[in-house]
């Protein structure tokens, strides 16, 4: 549903004369291709492109050069805009400064009145909303007084009342807790089995991309790598010199097959590795 | 300071007055004011008083929240009073260096003081009674007309609404900026008013640079959401009249004929 064909996109500083002065790079040649219901992660350091492969993702950026389909839509050609927004919807990192009204519902129902839903069906798309998230407490609370985690969980709200295809999260869970961050991955781990609603979470986290189908590690606008959680968190070293980390645990274990204990090449889990230590042999 | 400013600040209780429609209660704040200045005696005074109290208690405001609101004012209205009651040429009462005291003076006095408290009072009933969303697409109805003449109604009310969602934001933010600064050594509170004037300076340019980023990640998000301008947009909360906005219209005008015909 989301087809990137040798994506490029240049980030051009001009001087006050309109001369160019440096041209950044932030996104190379990128192939991407993500189906239907999958739930993808996208990891990467700092100035590593992500941010901008996602708001590709969203037309609110255009390649340079190459194309972007959503669900066959050509994101260049303007008149796609809405269409692709409504399917692709995105969350971004700071709660704050994306929620637009002073009433959680009226929140909620911004997306839906922005593509003209009759007021009865805004309605029930609201109720539907905010059941999913687990937020129809708080419908008519001000959302200043929210946590970050129920902020973020009301904005994810918002794009779901749109009937979006594929929610995309731009580290969606930097600013918040470790509550907040856990009640985030929670809702929208839900939302990609109950809702078959693609996924493509962005972030540097490494402990909330293990439930991921497919992760891609970016780095300086390059996909370096692709493949299930196992495949990838295999690769402790190569993930180092991208400027991430392994979860705790991995890199546990990966220091013990280091000094010759015989552990399985990944372990992504606690229960994981204690099962291993249990009953594998101690070489 | 800066924690203490409260314009109008939303009270949120059940009552006739706040399920109003806030078209009624803008255009009956608008008539209000307009009867206000239409009575001379103090019948009318008393006309005009006792709806604004029977208002308040109709509200359900508790008199000392709608009294605290007043707190602004009082500057204006001592300085209106005074020039009134000392520069209103007239039989002369008493006398005092240059000034002189007149009876039309302290009556001018009185009744623009008293005209001023009403004013205050039933305009700042309006912020009491209406959520600002429902403030903000009463005035986009009631000003609807201008889009004849290109004014970007929506856009406006949209900006007013979103302003209003943020004050709160930017207000704990200035107060972090203050500690902030407090920690690293700075003084707001000592030195002369241009002294604390440029004090401000450590704390509006911070605050600046954030409302603009906060300015650019908002409009990036509310594009995101599919927003582009009030064209095919739909409500979720459409303004609808009900039977009480029609008797409060007709206790307005009411109000209105009773203050040009009270002697």
């Amino acid at each position: 549903m989301v087809n990137f064909d040798k994506v490029t996109f240049e980030y051009i500083r001009r001087d006050e004369e309109g001369n160019v002065e440096s041209i950044n790079k932030a996104l190379d040649e990128i192939d991407l291709d993500v189906k239907k219901g999958d739930f993808i992660a996208i990891l990467g350091a700092n100035g590593s492109g992500k941010s901008t492969l996602a708001r590709h993702i969203n037309a609110l950026l255009t390649p340079t050069e190459g194309t972007v389909y959503i669900e066959g839509l050509d994101s260049k050609d303007e008149d796609n805009h809405l269409k692709i927004r409504q399917k692709t919807g995105m969350v971004f990192q700071n709660p704050d400064n994306q929620i637009i009204a002073s009433l959680v519902e009226e929140d909620v129902g911004f997306g839906p009145e922005n593509i003209g839903v009759p007021t009865k069906e805004i309605w029930e798309r609201v109720a539907f909303a905010l059941d999913k998230v687990g937020m129809t407490a708080y419908r008519e609370k001000s959302p200043n007084n929210l946590s970050g985690g129920q902020k973020q969980r009301v904005a994810i709200a918002g794009i779901l009342a749109m009937k979006p295809e594929c929610i995309v999260l731009d580290e969606p869970t930097a600013m918040l807790d470790p509550k907040g961050r856990r009640e985030v991955i929670e809702t929208i781990t839900e939302l990609n089995k109950n809702e078959d609603i693609t996924i493509i979470l962005i972030t540097h986290y490494m402990t909330e991309v293990i439930g991921a189908d497919k992760i891609f590690v970016m780095n300086k606008g390059n996909i370096k790598l692709s493949g299930t959680p196992r495949e990838i968190f295999k690769e402790v070293d190569l993930l180092k010199e991208y400027q991430l980390d392994v979860p705790q645990v991995t890199e546990i274990a990966h220091r013990l097959r280091q000094k010759g204990m015989n552990l399985p090449e990944c372990v992504l889990t606690v229960d994981e590795l204690v099962e291993a230590l249990a009953t594998g042999d101690r070489g | 300071m800066l924690r203490d400013l409260t314009i109008g600040q939303y009270y949120p209780v059940e009552s006739v007055i706040h399920r109003l429609d806030p078209r009624t209660k803008f255009l009956g704040t608008i008539i209000f004011i307009v009867a206000l200045f239409l009575f001379k005696t103090f019948w009318g005074f008393l006309l005009a008083g006792g709806f604004i109290v029977s208002i308040i208690a109709l509200a359900k405001l508790p008199p000392k929240y709608v009294l605290k609101g007043m707190r602004p004012i009082i500057f204006l209205l001592l300085f209106m009073m005074i020039f009134n009651l000392l520069l209103t040429p007239g039989e002369v009462i008493g006398e005092w260096w240059i000034f002189s005291v007149t009876k039309e003076g302290i009556y001018s006095a009185l009744f623009m003081g008293l005209r001023l408290i009403m004013l205050v009072l039933g305009s700042s009933i309006m912020t009491y009674t209406t959520t600002p969303n429902n403030l903000t697409s009463g005035m986009e109805s009631v000003f609807g007309f201008l889009k004849v003449f290109k004014v970007p109604v929506h856009e406006l009310a949209m900006m007013v609404s979103i302003a209003l969602r943020f004050i709160p934001i930017l207000m704990e933010e200035t107060n972090k900026i203050m500690k902030a600064q407090q920690a690293r050594g700075a003084d707001f509170e000592t030195g002369g008013p241009i002294k604390r004037a440029k004090a401000l300076i450590p704390i509006l340019v911070p605050l600046f640079v954030s409302a603009f980023r906060r300015a650019g990640e908002l409009a990036e998000a509310m594009e995101a959401r599919c927003y582009h301008g009030g064209d095919g947009r739909t409500k979720m909360k459409p303004l609808k009249y009900h039977k009480r906005d029609l008797v409060a219209y007709l206790v307005l005008v009411g109000i209105v004929v009773g203050e040009i015909f009270i002697p």
